[in-house]
């Protein structure tokens, strides 16, 4: 048995349970995703999903499992120990500085990086051109669309290995829905790996190449995006018929 | 493990307060040193001196009750306790202290009488003018007629008022009172701090509860400062003494009996507040408050009602301030407007709330006593300890202390006071006597 | 004229000074607002501390100055800001962090700050005694009359030296502070963290350390307000609550965690204090013969007694809440 740091998934969960203070929402997670990898949580409302990606973020207890980033535990680390660690987190609400302009936004995803602000600023702003125009306005004044830009610009600063994307389409037009989806697809290409929450469940497992369906805070499927879009079952039980 | 057990949200349901039947062993034991230290103190200290050491505890008792029910039930902090005390003691003064012939005699009193009169004719006036856009009056014009005419009728009646205020200041000295018995003051004492605590409550109970701690702090101040120089009204810095007591007072049984006297009727006072107090946190209004304090977005869900019932608690509260001070007032027969101070009439009052048990009227009334014994006790203490440390520091470094070091020593207790909050708020924050909440499951 | 010079050096003049001095104590207020959401009670005292300091050091080093040919008082400021910083750290580590901890409601802190507020008065009072000191110990305050060149104006234009200080130091810290929060790379993240706390970790910025360089910051100022207005009266170890009240209802006129909004509410109630204490029959007096013979001005025209001062920021305060709580800059939160 030969190991190679290649075959080491770049996360992996194991397991685990945790919630919000004592109470358990997720009841036994299992997840493991490889760098080059996109990986997409569905499951009905309640099942956990945005749950075990702030578990994943330290943001709430792990009460028991073990969650690891290229092998090494790291469950109960704060968040911004984590960033340093090449991790990169997206929520679904509150997803900017209101008061700080698009471009200190993006600075302050580089906060740990500040030598990097110029070169990646220059990439993200190619990346999501729209933003060019707008960065010295305040970021609560965007569109909804706009918003999710600078949300995922912010975290691509500190140009993370895991990037976690907690519901990124949400209330979005499906124009802006595709063209987030596009850009989930290049960033990992780019060679960061993805995993993210969505309620829009075809169209994200379409591009998935790990599909978790989760049901009462635990596994109920989990197979490549495609499979589990043939699966009947799944198809009956969490993509409405 | 099963989780039914102790993951019950508490935010779903309000919690029960059923007390759990058990020997109150805590109660007892926390009770029995209470009443050793009182009777160590009468034995140190003679029976007259530990009397009124009791009755100023019991009054102090009162006042921690009205905010108990603010902070403890409510979660509501009023940081200016003083405020409503002194309006208690002002209301006891005015009411109880004999007619002023001098003042009642001439035509002043129909002319205050008159000014007070224009006045309410100048607020009708300007509240009608903020009225005006009902009439068609463009609303960037009716509020400019409206502030401008507040402004002059303002400076007019405050002009006349000034006038005869000082005319009565110069010819009767101050209006006096109304000769009236003493609990017809305590009374109208409470009702008018609850009308302060309804307009301060009105105003800051709906935002975030940092600023109904900053409102009090300042309607605080500003009565004290209304109360210290309003010469016309209440003497100001030369104050007021004697207050009639209701009760026959030291001339005719002494010192000690008069005051045990007095005693009693605090002790009937805090009683009936206790009956009342006990049976309202066990009814549905009860439950109501503490639901709202234990999960206001639950509570809310409930209706609109949140604002109202918070209110009512914060009026309740103050209303017990201004009686609890009414009756202080008149037992140490001085009403003295400077004597009121943010240490010994807000922050004192906190310490027994938080140390005894906030929400947990039995405990704060251990807080109330305990803490009052001690505060008595420390300014002896306080004045022997710096007496040593000057002493020792004269003899041995030959220290030049300075005069005041009697004031200075005070001080001390200041800080004492500062450091019992920060360290029961870290490390016993349910007082010594919690609030009893059971948990069903 | 010689009314309007009045006019000038009883409003303008000491309502700026008022005002300069609100600013500074309300940035602190609203920046520790901003960060940790809580009213921070303690911060009168930590500017008496500041000040205390300040006063310490001078009568250690009655002469330092004079070298240099500033007040000591002055020289000593920057010893005092550290010196009230590492107070502010302190406090922190010790009392609010703990509470802070165990997650409790805000209103927690703000009795928890209450209870450093006295153990502050305690302490400065058991060193410094109740009463009123001048920290020109060994310096002569000096006065500036500035003739105005016009006809028939004999009253000059009255400038103290720690009134001019005063305003340049003022100048300076806001314009400090403005550069810190728009262009440093830690000013910035303390916006973040202003917007949004959670997400300001999740782009990997340290909390703990923005939460201590407010308070850094936040203790200097302090010490800068405190020792300015000591400089211009005297230091008086019990204006806690007096000054309290002025520097909440600034931060609030301005906005809550709006630091530009809170130097407009400074300005707002210093201005409104002294207007309302001034006696307005001085202005209207030359212009008596005009009005009709009925009209007899009372002597005394002022909106409120000087005893009575504490009154209109309270006013302020309560005229706020009610017609718009986020304040005139759009305050964060309410």
């Amino acid at each position: 048995m030969s190991l190679t740091t290649s075959t080491t998934p770049l996360l992996e969960a194991r397991n685990v349970h945790g919630g919000y203070g004592a109470m358990n929402i997720l009841n036994g997670v299992d997840m493991s995703l490889y760098a080059h990898e996109v990986g997409v949580i569905v499951g009905p409302n309640g099942a956990g999903k945005s749950t075990m990606l702030k578990a994943i973020f330290g943001l709430l207890n792990v009460n028991q499992g073990d969650i690891l980033l290229n092998g090494e535990p790291i469950h109960n680390l704060a968040s911004n120990k984590l960033v340093e660690r090449g991790m990169g987190f997206v929520p679904q609400e509150k997803n900017v500085f209101p008061s700080l302009t698009v471009k200190e936004n993006l600075e302050m995803g580089a906060y740990l990086k500040p030598h990097n602000v110029k070169r990646m600023l220059e990439q993200v702003y190619a990346f999501f051109p729209p933003l060019v125009e707008k960065r010295h306005q305040p970021a609560g004044e965007l569109s909804g669309g706009q918003r999710q830009m600078v949300a995922m610009g912010r975290a691509l600063m500190a140009e993370p290995s895991l990037l976690l994307l907690d519901e990124p389409t949400a209330g979005l037009s499906p124009l802006y829905m595709n063209e987030i989806f596009d850009r989930v697809k290049q960033i990992n290409a780019a060679g960061v790996g993805i995993l993210m929450v969505e309620q829009n469940a075809r169209q994200a497992l379409a591009i998935a190449d790990k599909g978790f369906v989760l049901a009462a805070g635990q596994n109920r499927f989990t197979d490549t995006g495609a499979a589990l879009l043939a699966d009947p079952d799944v198809a009956k039980s969490f993509l409405g018929g | 493990m099963s989780d039914s057990t102790n993951t019950r949200n508490p935010a779903y349901t309000p919690k029960d307060a059923t007390p759990e039947r058990r020997f109150p062993v805590r109660e007892v034991v926390l009770f029995g040193t209470l009443l050793v230290a009182i009777l160590a103190v009468y034995g140190l200290m003679g029976a007259a001196y530990s009397t009124r050491m009791l009755v100023e505890a019991a009054c102090y008792a009162i006042l921690a009750l009205g905010l108990t029910i603010q902070w403890g039930y409510a979660g509501q902090f009023n940081a200016g306790v003083m405020g409503f005390v002194a309006l208690g003691g002002f209301c006891a003064m005015l009411f109880s202290v004999p007619v002023n012939d001098a003042f009642w005699g001439t035509e002043l009193p129909g002319e205050l009488g008159r000014v007070l009169l224009y006045g309410l004719a100048a607020t009708l006036v300007v509240v009608g003018a903020t009225r005006l856009d009902r009439l068609g009056v463009p609303k960037k014009l009716r509020t400019l007629i409206a502030v401008v005419l507040a402004v002059v009728l303002y400076l007019v009646v405050i002009s006349l008022l000034r006038d005869v205020t000082s005319q009565i200041q110069a010819q009767a000295g101050f209006v006096g009172g109304f000769g009236l018995p003493a609990w017809t003051g305590w009374i109208v004492g409470g009702a008018l701090a609850g009308g302060v605590g309804y307009l301060i409550g009105h105003v800051c109970l709906g935002l975030r509860s940092d600023y109904l701690a900053i409102a009090t702090l300042g309607i605080a101040e500003i009565i004290k400062a209304f109360l210290k120089n309003s010469d016309w009204l209440t003497r100001g810095t030369a104050t007021v003494s004697p207050l009639p007591w209701p009760t026959p007072g030291p001339a005719e049984l002494g010192f000690t009996l008069s005051r045990a006297l007095y005693l009693s009727i605090t002790a009937v006072v805090i009683a009936v507040i206790f009956f009342l107090l006990h049976r309202a946190y066990h009814a549905p209004w009860g439950r109501m408050i503490r639901a709202i304090r234990d999960n206001e977005v639950s509570a809310a869900a409930m209706g609109k009602d949140i604002n109202k019932r918070r209110l009512e608690i914060f009026v309740l509260g103050c209303i017990l301030m201004g009686l609890g001070g009414g009756i202080l007032g008149t037992f140490n027969s001085l009403f003295d407007p400077q004597g009121y101070l943010p240490l010994n009439h807000t922050f004192l009052v906190l310490v027994m709330v938080i140390l005894g048990g906030p929400g947990n009227n039995l405990g704060t009334i251990f807080g109330a006593v305990a803490v009052y014994i001690i505060w008595i006790m420390s300014e002896p203490l306080a004045l022997f300890l710096m007496q040593l440390i000057v002493s020792v520091g004269e003899s041995t470094f030959g220290w030049d202390a300075p005069n005041n070091m009697d004031s200075r020593a005070l001080q001390a207790r200041v800080l004492v006071i500062g450091m019992l909050i920060t360290l029961v708020l870290r490390f016993a924050p349910k007082g010594l006597l919690p609030e009893k909440i059971t948990h069903h499951g | 004229m010689n009314e309007l010079i009045f006019f000038i050096n009883n409003v303008v003049i000491a309502g700026s000074v008022t005002g300069s001095i609100y600013a500074i104590g309300a940035i602190g207020v609203t920046l520790i607002f901003s960060i940790m959401r809580f009213a921070h009670f303690a911060h009168a005292d930590m500017m008496t501390f500041g000040a205390f300091m300040v006063l310490l050091l001078t009568t250690l080093f009655p002469a330092a100055g004079a070298s240099m040919g500033i007040p000591t008082a002055l020289l000593m400021l920057p010893v005092a800001m550290l010196l009230t910083a590492l107070l502010a750290v302190g406090i922190d580590k010790a009392f609010y962090k703990p509470l802070r901890a165990h997650g409790v409601k805000p209103i927690v802190l703000v009795i928890g700050s209450l209870g450093v507020t006295l153990m502050l008065q305690g302490l400065i009072r058991l060193f410094a005694g109740t009463g009123g000191q001048s920290l020109y110990v060994d310096d002569r305050k000096e006065i500036f009359r500035i003739a105005v060149p016009f006809e028939g104006v004999r009253a000059p234009i009255v400038i103290t030296e720690p009134q001019i200080y005063l305003f340049v130091i003022t100048l300076v810290a806001v314009v400090a502070l403005h550069l810190f929060l728009n262009r440093s790379r830690l000013g910035k993240a303390m916006r973040a963290m202003s917007d949004n706390p959670e997400l300001a970790q999740a782009s990997g910025i340290n909390t703990n350390t923005i939460v201590a360089v407010t308070w850094v910051i936040a203790g200097s100022l302090a010490a800068i307000a405190g020792t300015l207005l000591a400089l211009d009266v005297t230091f008086k170890p019990d204006l806690s609550f007096f000054l309290l009240l002025p520097i909440f209802a600034a931060a609030i006129v301005g906005g809550v965690g709006h630091p530009y909004g809170a130097i407009a509410g400074g300005f707002v109630v210093g201005f409104a204090e002294t207007l309302a204490v001034f006696n307005w029959n001085v202005l209207l007096r030359p212009f008596q013969d005009s009005f009709p013979a009925w009209l007899e001005l009372p002597s005394n025209l002022a909106f409120v007694g000087t005893e009575y001062k504490i009154v209109v920021p309270f006013f302020i305060l309560v005229a706020i809440l009610v017609w718009r709580p986020t304040g005139l800059f759009k305050g964060k939160v309410i």
